[in-house]
């Protein structure tokens, strides 16, 4: 990279943008109460949510996993009429709001939704106010970003070792095993993590479509937000732990944010 | 360049004209419980009547949010809350203008689906493991009151959500997620059709009160007086039985 000297006007608006961002979380952490903090983030309504957040998110990943590879290997290997449009609409979560997809999953999987009414009716299985809605809750706005870094993956890999293989009479399946995934595992990787981290900060889909109830569907933001009138120590330092996880995500794949997915 | 430029100017106009309350037209910002989202709609409509340059904006959400909320500086004007608790804490924190005021009362009721299709009679029905009961949480008044009931009633129904207002709660009934929620009265009168009313006996009944009050931080202190005393007015009271309230 070819440092160069920043123009005033830009160092002056960079600076206030970085304050921008900055500011909000300086003022979170001049809050928190540290003498008792150990005892916020062992109380239990704070190890409940934090428990439950843990099964949640990697439970969602988990669920990315298992469909979002396959997906991403499809828009990465088969050109088909309307790629561009399903891969849109299987990203829109991204920036949809949260909300909005609460209440769509309500129209499908809710009770009176299109899937959810036959899967009541014939298993009486019911999605929300359990944990597995709030699992699809956070799979839902999760699961793009490990499609979008997966695909990029294999776009970039190298086919040739896979062509290598397959002269020398190594099956589809046994190619896609031994090497297209041990190539792209660093893409695999980063997008898990990617879609953990944002997993873990689910809660508007989560509140909408899953409900709040600690133990089941409350999982740490829908915990913040409930605990900031009551026990704003609390609140703040479950903050300050989804604060730090996602710092340290973010740092730690600078690389893959830079160059873009 | 040039267009960013624009751009960014814009931006910052925009800002600025939308964090600082204009001078030229009188605007007020009223934060009420979301049980009142009706109820001071209507009422900012008629008194937008008799003061045609006011501009009323409203925060509908929990009490408790709200009240947190304008304990950490929020630019409220107005606050009613569905409790007094709640009242007492923005009180408390010293940021009320003036003894706050009782303008109405609710009570609960039990809100299911139209035609009562699990044929829920009562607050008992509510602990039937075929009912799926949902209540606001309980740091949410609508929630606090309705602990209060089932504990009257005697009887230990689990919510399988704590919702975070009262207008959620009817929501997931309306929705059909629910089956049953308690509410207040107000609320499913509100609902229409959407929603069928199953009364909680009297003895098991909660009153909740609801107390308004101008924000001390007001930049209309003028304004929002007045809107608060249109509300303890004759007419405004008039609006609130309307709307199902029942005198403070």
């Amino acid at each position: 990279m070819r440092s160069e000297r920043p123009p005033a006007l830009f160092v002056a608006l960079a600076a206030v943008g970085v304050a921008f961002f900055v500011l909000p979380l300086v003022g979170l952490v001049s809050r928190a109460s540290w003498q008792t903090a150990l005892g916020d983030l062992t109380s239990p309504e704070a190890l409940t949510a934090l428990r439950l957040s843990l099964v949640v998110s990697l439970a969602a990943t988990a669920l990315a996993l298992l469909l979002g590879v396959p997906l991403a290997w499809i828009y990465a290997r088969v050109p088909f009429r309307g790629r561009d449009v399903i891969r849109a609409l299987t990203t829109l979560p991204m920036i949809l709001p949260p909300v909005v997809g609460g209440v769509a999953l309500l129209f499908a999987f809710g009770r009176r939704g299109l899937v959810g009414q036959a899967l009541d009716a014939m298993f009486g299985i019911r999605i929300p106010f359990t944990t597995a809605g709030a699992i699809l809750a956070a799979t839902f706005v999760a699961m793009p970003f490990l499609v979008l870094t997966v695909e990029s993956g294999l776009r970039s890999m190298d086919r040739r070792y896979e062509d290598a293989a397959r002269t020398l009479g190594a099956g589809r399946w046994l190619v896609f095993r031994r090497v297209t995934l041990p190539l792209i595992a660093p893409s695999v990787f980063a997008g898990a993590v990617l879609c953990w981290a944002r997993a873990l900060g689910e809660f508007g889909a989560t509140i909408t479509f899953a409900g709040n109830l600690p133990g089941t569907t409350q999982t740490l933001p829908l915990a913040v937000y409930i605990a900031l009138e009551t026990r704003p120590e609390v609140a703040i330092m479950l903050s300050l732990v989804l604060l730090g996880v996602s710092l340290f995500i973010l740092i730690a794949m600078r690389d893959r944010y830079l160059r873009g997915v | 360049m040039r267009i960013i430029v624009a751009a960014g100017a814009t931006a910052l106009v925009v800002l600025a004209a939308c964090s600082s309350p204009g001078a030229a037209t009188a605007e007020i910002t009223i934060f009420a419980g979301s049980s009142l989202t009706d109820v001071f709609d209507q009422l900012g409509t008629d008194f937008r009547k008799t003061d045609g340059s006011a501009r009323l904006t409203f925060n509908f959400g929990s009490s408790s949010t709200l009240a947190t909320q304008i304990i950490n500086g929020a630019p409220a004007d107005v606050f009613a809350s569905a409790d007094e608790e709640n009242m007492a804490k923005v009180v408390a924190a010293g940021v009320s203008d003036g003894e706050p005021q009782l303008f109405a009362s609710n009570q609960l009721q039990i809100a299911v689906g139209p035609g009562n299709p699990k044929k829920i009679l009562g607050p008992a029905d509510l602990a039937r493991p075929d009912v799926v009961l949902v209540l606001a949480a309980p740091t949410v008044p609508a929630g606090k009151y309705a602990l209060e009931a089932l504990s009257k009633t005697g009887v230990s129904a689990k919510p399988q959500s704590q919702e975070v207002d009262v207008r959620a709660v009817l929501n997931k009934v309306s929705l059909g997620e629910a089956d049953a929620g308690i509410v207040y009265v107000t609320d499913v009168k509100s609902a229409g059709g959407r929603v069928t009313g199953v009364a909680i006996p009297e003895e098991q009944q909660v009153l909740a009160r609801y107390p308004i009050a101008v924000v001390k931080s007001s930049k209309n202190a003028e304004l929002a007086h007045g809107f608060m005393d249109y509300v303890l007015s004759p007419a405004g009271q008039n609006v609130l039985a309307e709307f199902g309230f029942s005198k403070p």
